[in-house]
């Protein structure tokens, strides 16, 4: 099963500047967007190895569309996130199927390493609703300064039978990190916390 | 004067609209910048000097919304533009964009007009193809809180009347602008809507090049 693709969307956010403060470098976040079919909307299927099979192939995709939208090296991304809003004639398992199983082992290569969970969100929506993809450090969770968040949002999409899913990549943390927490230098990036 | 504070850049891939997938998808792409509005909270007669100190960000934001839409120049068919000025500001310093944006993406198109007569808003000499980039950048701009969205028009960028390419991109930036903030916006595409099926004037046929057939 391969992901029938209406529409790709891929943005970066970059922040020079935040409260008259410069930021040096700047902060940039990447949100890579696919607007799918839902090969199961309309109806109840136990079964949903479709949706699995799809996240599998979209974690590679959009993980490696975040990093080259950044212009970095996969080993310079520092957070990530995922997310996805299930249209009207869907079912919020079916966001699970799509994010959990299988999406994360590609996007952990398309950020080469990856020790820490990936923090997701999920929701069912219409047509441009946002949702907040959360955003940790890739390799230690605990990472205080990378606690972050990016929007994301299709103006058309998701239509009842369709399903957005984003993934969400930085080479940085929040603009002005001043609240202490691990820092990114102190990982060690073994257990995925620390 | 000019203080950026962010820039945002969208890209998507238009594959289909629950029609025949096409073969190259469109692709459409939108920049904002997000700037301090130097005018904010006040009436200020004067806003003109912003005018041309807006000149080289318009080029560098081109340049960038180029290259994150990674196609060849040549494949760039439509642009548009527009701005949303923050809450402490007025209407009319959006329209502060409207011959640095213009000009940006023509100057990146090939355009070869009269830099002096556009500034002017005189219209120039034009015989045979004088230059690429000969339509009308058209554009819309509103006061707007954090998040607004603007559709941004989009036409042909050497005949305003090429039908199957009419289209708009809805750009938003979360969280901008702040009430002192102004976004300016750039936006081009490579062309045909993706079913566009309405007839009309097609971008092959273009002879009188006047900017507008």
């Amino acid at each position: 099963m391969t992901a029938n693709i209406r529409k790709l969307v891929i943005q970066v956010d970059e922040t020079r500047k935040e409260m008259g403060q410069d930021v040096t470098p700047p902060t940039r976040r990447a949100v890579a967007i696919a607007v799918i079919e839902n090969p199961y909307a309309g109806r109840y299927s136990e079964n949903l190895d479709q949706l699995i099979a799809i996240g599998e192939e979209l974690g590679a995709l959009l993980g490696q569309k975040a990093v080259a939208a950044l212009g970095i090296a996969p080993a310079d991304a520092q957070s990530y996130g995922k997310a996805a809003i299930v249209g009207e004639a869907g079912e919020l398992e079916h966001a699970a199927a799509i994010l959990h199983p299988k999406l994360g082992a590609p996007l952990r290569v398309a950020v080469e390493k990856g020790a820490a969970l990936v923090p997701s969100a999920k929701k069912r929506g219409t047509l441009g609703t946002a949702i907040d993809v959360p955003l940790g450090h890739k390799d230690a969770a605990f990472v205080r300064s990378h606690f972050d968040a990016i929007e994301a949002r299709v103006s058309d999409a998701p239509r009842a039978n369709e399903i957005v899913v984003a993934v969400a990549v930085t080479d940085s943390g929040r603009p002005l990190p001043r609240i202490g927490g691990l820092q990114h230098a102190e990982v060690k990036g073994e257990d995925g916390l620390r | 004067m000019i203080d950026i504070r962010r820039v945002f850049t969208h890209v998507e891939h238009i594959h289909h609209e629950f029609g025949p997938r096409a073969a190259t998808p469109l692709v459409r792409g939108a920049i904002g910048v997000v700037m301090t509005n130097p005018f904010a909270g006040r009436y200020e007669p004067d806003i003109l000097p912003m005018m041309a100190l807006l000149d080289p960000v318009g080029v560098d934001m081109a340049h960038r919304l180029h290259a994150a839409m990674d196609v060849p120049l040549e494949a760039i068919a439509t642009y548009g533009k527009g701005a949303i000025v923050g809450a402490a500001g007025e209407l009319e310093h959006g329209a502060l964009w409207h011959v640095p944006g213009g000009y940006a993406m023509r100057e990146l198109l090939g355009w070869k007009g009269d830099r002096a007569a556009y500034t002017a808003g005189k219209a120039e000499d034009k015989s045979g193809q004088p230059g690429n980039a000969l339509s009308i950048v058209p554009s819309t701009k509103k006061v707007g809180p954090p998040g607004a969205t603007l559709d941004v028009p989009l036409t042909n960028i050497n005949a305003s009347y090429v039908r199957g390419q009419f289209d708009a991109i809805e750009v938003r930036v979360p969280g901008a602008p702040a009430a002192d903030e102004i976004v300016f916006i750039l936006a081009m595409s490579t062309g045909y809507r993706i079913h566009a099926r309405v007839g009309g004037l097609l971008a092959e046929n273009i002879a009188k090049w006047d900017g507008l057939r």
